[in-house]
């Protein structure tokens, strides 16, 4: 239980996967632009990580590692996290509208999130079972939305901001992202894993 | 038609590179520029997985359905991931522990895929190749170039030769991950300037152009 609570506030704040690790970026710049957009991008990835873990931890469970081709690892994730995706799109629009309406603009974007791939690969790196690889997942997807919807509420206060001209945009997105990095820094003693 | 064919290539290298103008791509960027080599080591990667697969893309793009367009791109793209995986694994190893998650990450690319989408899934072969050559060249630039401020300001040193004076004091900080964000950010705002200063010039040099024929006139 313990290790389980480690599991998830290392991937929160310790090891946020945005501001540490380097996954991610695409979007944390692009879709952080006002705060509901970022909670809905941060919910939809979360969504999708959780289940693309578990998914992703069967096969290499069931399938690949009994018949021996790990060298297929990268490709079968791919293919699992672009097909549970449009499963996932297809789904919502049938059952719930609402939810669809929230997620699905941001639902394809996140087949080429490397956070999803990334998280794969390391659950698969660190053999994680399947219940920490869930609660990994979870605790990403937390720290990612929790990074975006930071990176959100700045920037919407930055639109007033004075900003040299060569700066504006992509520049002082990533030195504030580079602050807050720092700031996390900040959380690297929490725990030891 | 020559003259089209070196903006194809020189685009990739400044007006469209894809890291420092696009903005795409930005995680590889920031995660393994620590030192000059590995932002090498990264380029060379992405340009041997980008060439290869806008070649194939191109060779059978009139045979892929449209509707599942992007799955095959992906599937492509993911088996030079795994070849060129495995190849650093056996061949670089060192390379391979410093790069680690971000050698399967380049299937997630938006650069690779991006290209795949706009430009060699509806040109020929060789237009596609120097398309990508191009991207990869600058995509390889840009990762150096960020490596070598990181490893200057970090640890004093350019590909591992000292080039700072030992007694200065190095800043880890630029090693560590908010170091990564600032550097980007930083040369990302320089580019812009030199683009605004460059298109000032022409600019001025376009009007006292005009301004000295209508003297003449």
């Amino acid at each position: 239980m313990t290790s389980l609570a480690l599991i998830f506030v290392g991937a929160v704040l310790v090891n946020n996967f945005v501001l540490v690790r380097f996954l991610g970026i695409c979007p944390f710049l692009g879709v952080s632009k006002q705060l509901d957009t970022a909670l809905g991008m941060g919910m939809a990835t979360t969504f999708v990580m959780v289940l693309s873990g578990a998914a992703t931890w069967l096969v290499e469970n069931y399938i690949l590692i009994p018949y021996g081709l790990p060298f297929l690892q990268t490709l079968s994730y791919i293919l699992i996290i672009a097909s549970l995706v449009q499963v996932v799109e297809m789904f919502l629009q049938k059952t719930s509208p609402g939810l669809y309406r929230a997620l699905g603009i941001f639902l394809p974007l996140i087949t080429t999130n490397c956070a999803v791939l990334g998280l794969a690969l390391m659950a698969t790196q660190q053999s994680y079972s399947l219940v920490e690889t869930i609660v990994f997942a979870l605790g990403t997807g937390g720290g990612f939305t929790l990074a975006l919807a930071a990176m959100a509420g700045i920037r919407e206060q930055m639109e007033f901001a004075d900003i040299p001209k060569a700066l504006q945009g992509a520049g002082i997105s990533l030195i504030t992202a580079g602050l807050m990095s720092l700031a996390f820094m900040g959380f690297s003693g929490l725990i030891s894993m | 038609m020559q003259t089209s064919i070196n903006r194809e290539f020189l685009k990739g290298l400044w007006d469209e590179h894809p890291i420092l103008r696009l903005l795409i791509g930005m995680c590889p960027t920031l995660a393994v520029t620590t030192a000059a080599v590995n932002g090498l080591g990264m380029g060379l990667s992405v340009i041997f997985v980008l060439v290869c697969s806008s070649v194939i893309i191109s060779l059978i793009r009139n045979f892929i359905p449209n509707q599942v367009r992007i799955p095959c791109f992906i599937m492509i793209i993911a088996t030079f991931t795994t070849i060129i995986d495995m190849v650093l694994a056996a061949y670089f190893p060192a390379l391979h522990e410093v790069l680690g998650l971000f050698i399967p990450l380049i299937v997630v690319n938006c650069i690779i895929l991006g290209r795949a989408e706009a430009f060699a899934c509806k040109n020929p072969p060789a237009r596609a190749f120097i398309d990508a050559l191009g991207m990869g060249l600058g995509v390889t630039w840009g990762l150096t170039f960020i490596g070598a401020i990181r490893e200057i300001m970090g640890m004093g040193t350019v590909f591992g030769l000292q080039i700072v004076p030992e007694t200065a004091t190095s800043w880890i900080i630029f090693l560590l991950p908010p170091g990564a964000f600032f550097t980007l950010g930083i040369v990302v705002g320089a580019m812009n300037h030199i683009n605004h200063v460059m298109e000032r010039r022409r600019q001025q040099t376009v009007r006292s152009a005009a301004a000295g024929q209508a003297v003449q006139g």
